[in-house]
């Protein structure tokens, strides 16, 4: 008879080993579907790899899709700490991008110095916006936060689909359901001449870091991992858990607002309804990729944008459906999924183990 | 005597990790006997009944059980549809029943075929009638479990284990949710089954219990079985000093005199779901060098107290004055500022957060001190130096003060919350069964850091449904009931009984 | 509000508010067997993608209509195996866990199909379920259209509705699901294995979610688009909560949100002119959340859900 009975120490490096073997196992697991799609799976990992990393334009765009996705991550990497499951990234992103090109696109007429700063912090605001009723809902009423986040998505993108026909429709845009485009002073400068990767990955990198200092160093952090922990204990030793759900709520909303902004103010300059290839939920797999660390986050974007980019260039050239990228990625989120599992637990014949202490 | 053994224990063995909760335990029961299984909180006791109705297999080791035609046969070890069907029924410490379905589907649960398309309700129906008056006990049967008293919900787990024709009853610490009366009426409605052919193994730590209502008693001491008697032969001394190793120093605190009243609450309400959930205008005066016992079973109120005094209730009607000056905001974090230490009673839900390390949780009360934080940056090498004293100092032992701190065993997590709370030198300390589960040498050390902040100067609510150690460390003794709080004229444990049971004396 | 009075006494309307539950009352009573014995499926969104696509594509590769079906039923069932297998006897988060499992179901149903059929400008069509002609009955006044034009499907959905009702409650199968939600121990205790009856109401629920989805293709529908299920899952999660986890209750949330939804394709056509569509479009994903919060603190909730068990663990 075998028995699942907790470690007695986590190993650290596991932390680290698990989402690396995660990532190859659900690579190597994408030669099921190559195979049956009737193409040599070794070729189509050579492609993968040359879509990623076979020129300056390939490394450009992986850097261009991994930008969304540390801000995503963030955002659920910060509140998934806190037991605030926000699956509502992707709206809250839209949010943002609305923000974005309400102001940026001529409201103000200010220099870049200006009016940069001004999209993101407003367009981060209105992400934040994005998790203020979910979160009141939960605290008030217990109402589940995973479904009024995912419902609130399909709302705000029929909203948005609203704005594209209506207000925000691009005069000079044939018709189109699109904004009118940012102006040149608003958008995030480019990193390298001529390829896509703009600025806003070094504001991601940045705040990546601002959190992992902060979540470990500071007393906001402390607050945060006592309350998703434990937030009975955190509550009887004087820790005020509203306050500190709504602040990591609108951190969050924020981060993910950060991410439309991003894309809209640094790739693609004016908004659609289909800016986001769900950018939200394939953060979610980012930061558990990432085992919530902020850091880590940095890391996991760039594995899931280089599959994504990958896929994309095998796609075209070996006429595999490029939803293999999906594919992967959701088989790396089961095998993070395992594989925390492993690290935590052992199994163990009967007769042996760790007691649980009391 | 041999013909009349029922089971039979042989060598039984338990080992987790590095720690053998069982070491080579023999021990036989005769049919028709009430063994009393004795030891401290961590001997053993519930790890050898839990090997045998099945939970856990035991390393090394074998159980003999009478069958049908009177012979012992082995018994199928690590499997509770085994014990089951053998004719071993067990009534856990903590009950093992679905709240949300009816006693009687509590009872039937499990005893017909799962894939059966209907259930057979009439034959069922008479069988635990037929079982209620045979052995006395009662309780609704159509209504959710959810709703009934724990008195009640004892009775159901004992039908459960009948209705399931077993001929060897276990009972863990079946008295802890019992006033005394009840455990008298418990016990004599055992010996009416026992008289019948039933045989009963109960498991407790306190030794009164053991020679009031046992035929022969088990010691356990750190997981062997250290010696057994004649209950007619046994007294507490003998005991004591089997279950300890060594003569028992039980603390005993010196009388001294109260100071003036530092704490009252004035006609107090606070409204809940049941009167039990609830405090009914309640008042109460603790005084400085003092410490106010609150005896009585749990699930009178007890938590609602503990919440408001703790800060995470307040009153609908009334007010909690502090030296005469009413408390404004009842939060915990005031609370904490304004000198209020608090054991919490359950100690991994509220006590610690589990998952951060043992410097954390010492540190945890005090987040805004600025020995602490610099402008909300943490001062690790404060908080360590912190701990690392403070575990010295209160003998908190652990794998380390930077590892998690669920990975300590209860006392050394009690340990660790004393700690925290009595560097701070509160004023008023309200103790929450703050020995619960604790082996003996643990639970001395609590008493003496109560006993402790009560000569310094502080005043203590002890709230305990152990009533032996209230009347051992308590100078003054309330009685909590269905959410009120009445004072008690005499100090016997009779009198005392009979107001936990809501009679008046 | 005339209008909406006499949009409510049309036959047509009831008729077509019960064709829009049905896919909900599928998934409905899926999620509602799952979160009774302790377990949140929040693969449900993925698992209606896999009936959708499963069904479909057995429907279309010849397996009939009620092969498809019961293509859909076993598919769904696997999808449900994955997601119980790392919930129960592993004891992993049911949230990420859910979430991935809708992922991966997802993804691999869309793979599927865009592999399967790599070119093609307008997606294939089946010949879906019929609305069933009943001698007399098809035949009365309102009623008739209401409730026996329905396709089979539907009657199947209704079927469900009674019977999860009586098994749950009348069957010694309900009383130990309804035991393991609650606490886990007590069916421990007497003899019966807490991970099977998990794992089973686990594997069951996913079929029956799958079944809603197969509605989609085969019925609504005959075709299988992206991005077709379109939330529907996740409603089914909040109409759960509504629904007291009853299957009665479960049945009225399906067809209130169903009626919600039919009015406003009716309303739309009213009021176009003063109204954008987009907020009729957007009245069911509030309605749900709004019924998610009425309920949210009931007292049936199964108190052993989210809460993983361990075997020998005291």
């Amino acid at each position: 008879m075998i028995r699942i009975e907790p470690r007695e120490k986590i190993s650290n490096s596991s932390t680290i080993f698990i989402p690396i073997i995660a990532a190859i196992v659900s690579l190597l697991f994408a030669a099921i579907p190559i195979i049956s799609a009737g193409a040599n799976p070794l070729i189509a990992y050579v492609e993968m790899a040359k879509g990623v990393f076979g020129s300056v334009f390939a490394v450009s765009e992986m850097l261009t899709r991994a930008t969304p996705l540390i801000f995503t991550g963030l955002a659920a990497a910060i509140a998934f700490r806190a037991k605030l499951w926000n699956i509502g990234a992707e709206g809250q992103l839209y949010l943002g991008a609305i923000a974005a090109v309400t102001v940026g696109s001529g409201f103000f007429d200010l220099p870049a110095i200006f009016l940069l700063p001004l999209i993101i912090v407003l367009g981060a605001c209105a992400g934040a916006v994005g998790m203020v009723a979910p979160t009141y809902l939960k605290v008030r009423f217990g109402a589940d936060e995973v479904v009024t986040t995912l419902l609130l998505n399909f709302i705000i993108i029929i909203f948005l689909q609203m704005l594209l026909e209506g207000p925000l429709q691009d005069p000079m845009g044939l018709g189109w359901p699109q904004s009118a485009p940012i102006l040149d002073q608003g958008m995030f400068p480019p990193l390298i001449d001529r390829m896509r990767v703009h600025s806003g990955l070094i504001l991601a990198v940045i705040l990546a870091v601002i959190a992992h200092f902060m979540i470990k160093h500071s007393v906001w952090g402390f607050k945060l991992r006592a309350v998703g922990e434990n937030s009975s204990a955190a509550k009887h030793a004087g820790i005020n858990i509203n306050r500190s759900l709504f602040g990591v709520a609108l951190l969050s909303g924020g981060l993910a607002g950060l991410a439309g902004v991003s894309e809209v103010a640094g790739l693609k300059g004016y908004l659609t309804a289909d800016l986001s290839p769900g950018f939200g939920y394939a953060g979610i797999v980012v930061a558990m990729l990432a085992g919530l660390s902020p850091i880590g986050v940095i890391i996991a974007s760039v594995f899931i944008a280089s599959v994504f980019v990958g896929a994309d260039s095998m796609s075209r050239a070996m006429g595999i459906s490029s939803f293999l990228a999906d594919l992967v990625v959701s088989v790396s989120l089961l095998c993070v999924l395992v594989g925390g599992f492993i690290a935590k637990f052992k199994i163990v014949r009967a007769g042996t183990g760790t007691r649980f202490y009391d | 005597m041999e013909a009349s053994t029922v089971l039979k224990l042989n060598g039984l063995a338990k080992r987790f990790g590095s720690i053998l909760a069982n070491d080579d335990v023999t021990i036989h029961l005769q049919k028709g006997e009430v063994l009393a299984l004795l030891g401290e909180n961590g001997a053993g006791k519930t790890t050898l009944m839990n090997m045998l109705f099945g939970h856990y297999l035991p390393d090394s080791g074998n159980i003999e059980i009478r069958g049908v035609n009177g012979d012992l046969v082995p018994l199928e070890l690590g499997n509770p549809s085994a014990a089951l069907a053998s004719g071993i029924g067990m009534v856990h410490q903590h009950f093992t029943l679905a709240e949300n379905i009816t006693a009687f589907d509590n009872i039937t649960l499990g005893a017909e075929p799962l894939f059966s398309l209907r259930r057979n309700q009439r034959k069922a129906e008479k069988k635990i009638n037929n079982i209620m008056s045979n052995s006395g006990l009662d309780a609704p049967l159509d209504i959710p479990v959810g709703r009934l008293s724990v008195g009640e919900r004892q009775r159901v787990e004992i039908l459960k284990a009948l209705y399931r024709d077993a001929h060897i009853l276990v009972l863990d610490e079946p008295t802890a949710v019992l006033t005394p009366q009840e455990a008298d009426a418990l016990f004599s409605n055992l010996r009416r089954m026992t008289n019948h052919g039933l045989s009963v193994i109960f498991i407790t730590h306190k030794m009164r219990e053991v020679l009031s209502f046992s035929d022969r008693l088990v010691v356990l001491r750190q997981g062997k079985n250290v010696g057994s008697m004649e209950t007619s032969n046994a007294s507490e001394k003998k005991i004591a000093r089997l279950m300890v190793g060594s003569e028992t120093q039980k603390v005993s605190p010196k009388r001294i005199t109260p100071g003036g009243p530092i704490l009252s609450l004035n006609d107090v309400s606070v409204a809940g779901r049941s009167k039990r959930d609830s405090l009914q205008n309640i008042s109460l005066i603790l005084k400085s060098h003092e410490i106010l016992g609150i005896a009585g079973i749990s699930g009178n109120g007890q938590n609602v107290l503990a919440d408001l005094i703790s800060g995470l209730a307040s009153p609908d009607k009334g007010s909690i004055l502090l030296k005469g000056v009413a408390i404004q905001n009842i939060n915990p974090l005031n609370m904490i500022k304004l000198g209020f230490g608090r054991i919490p009673e359950d100690r991994h839900r509220q006590g610690i957060v589990g998952g951060l390390s043992v410097s954390e949780n010492m540190v945890i009360e005090r987040l805004d001190d600025p020995l602490i934080q610099n402008f909300g940056f943490l001062r690790s090498s404060v908080i360590n130096d912190n701990a690392q004293t403070l575990s010295e100092k209160y003998d908190v032992r652990g794998p380390g003060i930077d590892q998690a701190s669920r990975l300590l065993s209860g006392g050394n997590i009690q340990k660790l919350i004393l700690a925290r709370v009595f560097e701070q030198q509160p004023e008023i300390i309200l103790a929450n069964q703050p020995t619960r589960g604790l082996d003996m040498g643990a639970a001395s050390d609590v008493q003496r850091h109560l006993i402790e902040a009560r000569d310094r100067g502080g005043g203590v609510i002890l709230i305990s449904e152990d009533l032996d150690e209230i009347l051992g460390l308590a100078d003054r003794i309330v009685v909590m009931r269905d959410g009120n709080l009445n004072d008690v004229n005499s100090s016997s444990r009779e009198a005392i009984g009979l107001m936990m049971a809501g009679e008046s004396v | 509000m005339i209008d909406i009075l006499n949009i409510l006494l049309t036959d047509s309307f009831w008729a077509a508010s019960l064709r829009i539950a049905t896919p909900l009352i599928f998934g409905v009573l899926g999620a509602l067997i799952c979160e009774r014995s302790g377990t949140l499926n929040l693969g449900i969104e993925g698992i209606f993608v896999v009936g959708a696509m499963c069904g479909w594509m057995a429907t279309w590769l010849g397996a009939g209509l009620w092969g498809g079906i019961l293509v859909a039923f076993l598919c769904g069932a696997f999808f449900g195996l994955i997601h119980a297998l790392l919930t129960v006897p592993l004891g992993l988060s049911q949230h990420v866990s859910g979430l991935g499992i809708t992922l991966f179901a997802t993804s691999i149903s869309y793979f599927t199909y865009r592999t399967a059929l790599p070119d093609v400008s307008s997606p294939p069509r089946i010949e879906p379920f019929q609305p069933l002609d009943i001698p007399i009955l098809s035949d009365l006044p309102f009623i008739g259209l209401v409730l026996f034009q329905q396709t089979a499907l539907t009657w199947l959905a209704l079927i469900m509705v009674l019977l999860v009702w009586y098994v749950l409650n009348r069957t010694n199968l309900g009383l130990a699901i309804k035991a393991v939600g609650d606490n886990p121990n007590s069916v421990d205790a007497q003899g019966l294995s807490v991970y099977a009856i998990r794992m089973w109401a686990i594997v069951i629920g996913s079929a029956l979610m799958a079944l809603g989805g197969a509605f989609l293709t085969m019925s609504a529908f005959d075709a299988f688009f992206f991005g077709m299920v379109n939330g529907r899952g996740w409603v089914c999660i909040a109409l759960v909560i509504f629904a007291s986890w009853r299957p009665g209750k479960a049945l009225i949330g399906a067809l209130l949100f169903g009626a919600f939804d039919a009015l406003q394709v009716r309303l739309q056509t009213e009021m176009g002119a003063l109204v954008p569509g987009q907020v009729f479009l957007m009245a069911p994903y509030v309605l749900s959340i709004v019924a998610l919060v009425i309920a949210a603190r009931s007292a049936d909730y199964p108190r052993a859900l989210l809460t993983p068990w361990y075997k020998g663990q005291r």
